[in-house]
């Protein structure tokens, strides 16, 4: 162990000893960043000044840094994957990488991490990229800081922002992505916190979450994305202050959930959505002190979902509260406010004597006859809602928060 | 023509029905907005106050006017005056009294508390819909010779065109429930001016709500300028089709 320990420390050193400094640009020792990479040894950083490189498909197999200084572009001209990550301990920063290569039989990015670990990815523009920052089998890397935006029309033509696949404790921090596929897209990734991100105006989702355990995605802003946010089939995940705004359609929803368990939401804000919260299969939820503000609905809580806790939210100015597609309710609501909610507190508690009842007979009608979204807000289905509340027929029975609150959490 | 519009209007402003009318819309959307937290809410109590009671009173007030009115028509008819010039008068009167009380009652609070665009297209919804109900009110009472009966018809009027007609569509959805009725609802929605009016508020009022499916499908065809274009077209057939009626109808009655 001591000689192991004693050779890493020689190593190291070594390293720090022998690491250059290689200057790329006009009138600098290289010209091109290929031969610079050639001739260096690992540990060595390569200052890329600006100017515009034209340097087909740049492969990084050795630990190195690439730095560059005002922005040098690295152009893929539409043909080549600009940056190829293929050693550990590489670092990119500081470049603006344009024009991917587009293709529908390999995914190309504008940087692309193969199969390595402890890369750093960060201060970087990407633009008119097919895929934008690429993690294959990465571990351990950190991107952050970046811009990327794309420009893409159609699904199809077009990439994701953040791809990570088959990756493990990924950090992504404080990028900003607009205009692909996807903003940020996780597949079989583990151990990874996604904080302070920006993700707007993608044409799908703004963050989409396959077969992802044990996340955490934290103080992010997903804004006007085409279909919010997806997060399917994973387990442990944490969605801690987020702001999910302004998607709009009708496959569109703050947040999507399907075949989620033991999660936590909390504190995130969920503002101008078609649907704040959809859950499908979702079990083991704990919500408590999220907003939900002038959605279409609050939430749609599909009848699949159980042991869902929602505690201590407001619900404000929403057309529904809360929509659902059956009777049966294995969920629990409890002391949340719902600015619909007209009973009375008599004991003074400041939670109200009568049970709330989110589902509106109108939210059922609509929910199994979408076209009568037509009589929305007429006189005869506000008699149609007041009846139901003094006798409910078709809302279901159980689905009322006991204890709902009189004044707004000041969240 | 103007000498009798102006008579009737100040005939109908001396009036204490129309004096309370506009006191109780002032009051009632003052205490709306201010009662409620949020505007939103406010705004909602307002368009049951739009869809619900200027039609009513909009209705009710102009039949019970025509039939009260019936021997000052009767004079008029003896001078040199055309039937219709007197006709319109007493519409143009009617009209333009009924829609200052509006704006009075409700335009006033609604600049004060909500003065964006959902706002100003639910006073210009109000406006047109006082005007299309003075339009039917007319129609109904050049109908009907009995007074009694006249109001009965009126009344009747405003239940059908804000609850009836409703009712039925709902049960219509349920029947045609198999079928992709959506289109089909945009034009069913035309042959009621509340609905359509309420349609044209809700645009702008709950727009994330219609976003969704069906809702998409109205927004695209309301949101749109043509859209918008034609449903305000529709509105103002509504207010002209039936006092054009009323007209050819007036002109040949026995009085």
């Amino acid at each position: 162990m001591r000689n192991l320990l004693c050779i890493l420390c020689v190593s190291f050193f070594s390293y720090a000893a022998n690491a250059r400094v290689i200057t790329v640009g006009k009138n600098k020792s290289y010209t091109t960043i290929t031969e610079a990479i050639q001739r260096s040894a690992g540990g060595d950083t390569i200052k890329v000044f600006s100017g515009i490189y034209h340097e087909k498909n740049l492969v990084i197999n050795k630990p190195i840094v690439l730095m560059g200084i005002d922005y040098p572009v690295l152009d893929g001209e539409h043909r080549y994957e600009n940056i190829s990550i293929k050693s550990p301990g590489v670092t990119v920063q500081g470049c603006k990488v344009i024009q991917s290569g587009v293709s529908s039989m390999e995914d190309f990015a504008g940087i692309k991490i193969y199969n390595t670990h402890d890369v750093i990815i960060k201060d970087n523009i990407l633009e008119d990229t097919f895929f934008g920052i690429y993690s294959q089998y990465g571990t351990n890397c950190t991107i952050q800081n970046n811009r990327i935006s794309a420009y893409g029309k159609e699904e199809q033509q077009s990439g994701n922002g953040i791809h990570c696949w088959k990756s493990d404790s990924m950090r992504i921090i404080a990028n900003k992505i607009t205009g692909h596929r996807d903003g940020i897209y996780f597949e079989f990734v583990t151990h990874s916190i996604i904080w302070r991100n920006t993700s707007e105006k993608n044409l799908r989702y703004g963050l989409h979450f396959m077969f992802s355990s044990n996340d955490a995605y934290i103080t992010n802003i997903f804004r006007n994305n085409g279909a919010g946010v997806a997060v399917m089939f994973s387990h442990d995940v944490k969605m801690f202050h987020n702001y999910f705004e302004e998607n709009w359609g009708d496959a569109a929803y703050g947040l999507l959930l399907k075949e989620i368990s033991d999660s936590y939401i909390e504190n995130n804000r969920f503002v101008k959505n078609t649907i704040g919260i959809f859950m499908e299969g979702t079990s083991r939820i704990e919500m408590n002190n999220n907003v939900f503000e002038r959605n279409g609905w609050g939430m749609k809580v599909q009848a699949s979902c159980m042991d869902i806790t929602v505690t201590a939210n407001n619900f404000i100015g929403n057309t529904f509260d809360i929509g659902t597609n059956g009777s049966l309710v294995l969920n629990t609501f409890n002391g949340n406010y719902w600015d619909k909610y007209d009973g009375y507190d008599l004991n003074k508690d400041q939670k109200g004597d009568v049970p709330y009842r989110p589902v509106s007979m109108y939210s059922v009608i609509v929910e199994k006859n979408p076209p009568a979204m037509m009589l929305f807000r007429s006189f005869i289905t506000t008699l149609l809602d007041k009846t139901e509340k003094v006798l409910p027929s078709l809302t279901p029975e159980n689905f009322k928060d006991i204890a709902p609150l009189m004044k707004p959490l000041r969240l | 023509m103007k000498k009798v519009i102006k008579y009737v209007i100040i005939d109908i402003l001396r009036n204490k029905i129309m004096l309370a009318y506009t006191l109780f819309l002032l009051v009632l959307s003052l205490s709306i907005f201010s009662l409620e937290d949020n505007s939103a809410k406010g705004l909602l109590g307002l368009l049951n106050i739009i869809l619900i009671i200027v039609p009513l009173v909009s209705i009710i007030f102009s039949t019970i006017y025509i039939y009260n009115s019936a021997e000052f028509i009767e004079l008029l008819v003896s001078q040199p005056l055309q039937r219709k010039t007197i006709w319109m008068s007493l519409f143009t009167g009617l009209a333009s009294s009924m829609s200052l009380a509006f704006l009075v009652g409700a335009g006033i609070p609604v600049l004060i508390y909500q003065a964006d665009i959902t706002g100003f297209m639910m006073i210009l919804i109000g406006v047109i819909l006082s005007v299309v109900f003075v339009s039917i009110a007319l129609l109904a009472a050049v109908k009907t010779r009995d007074k009694a009966k006249g109001i009965g018809v009126a009344i009747l009027l405003w239940l059908y065109f804000s609850l009836l007609f409703d009712g039925f569509v709902l049960f219509l959805l349920f029947q045609f429930s198999d079928y992709p009725v959506e289109k089909l609802m945009v034009a069913v929605s035309m042959l009621n001016p509340l609905d359509l009016g309420r349609i044209m508020i809700l645009l702008k009022m709950d727009v994330s709500a219609l976003m969704g499916y069906t809702g998409a499908v109205f927004k695209d065809f309301f949101g749109t300028q043509a859209g918008m274009g034609l449903s305000f077209f529709v509105l103002l057939l509504w207010a002209v089709v039936p006092v054009w009626l009323s007209i050819r109808r007036f002109k040949h009655k026995d009085l």
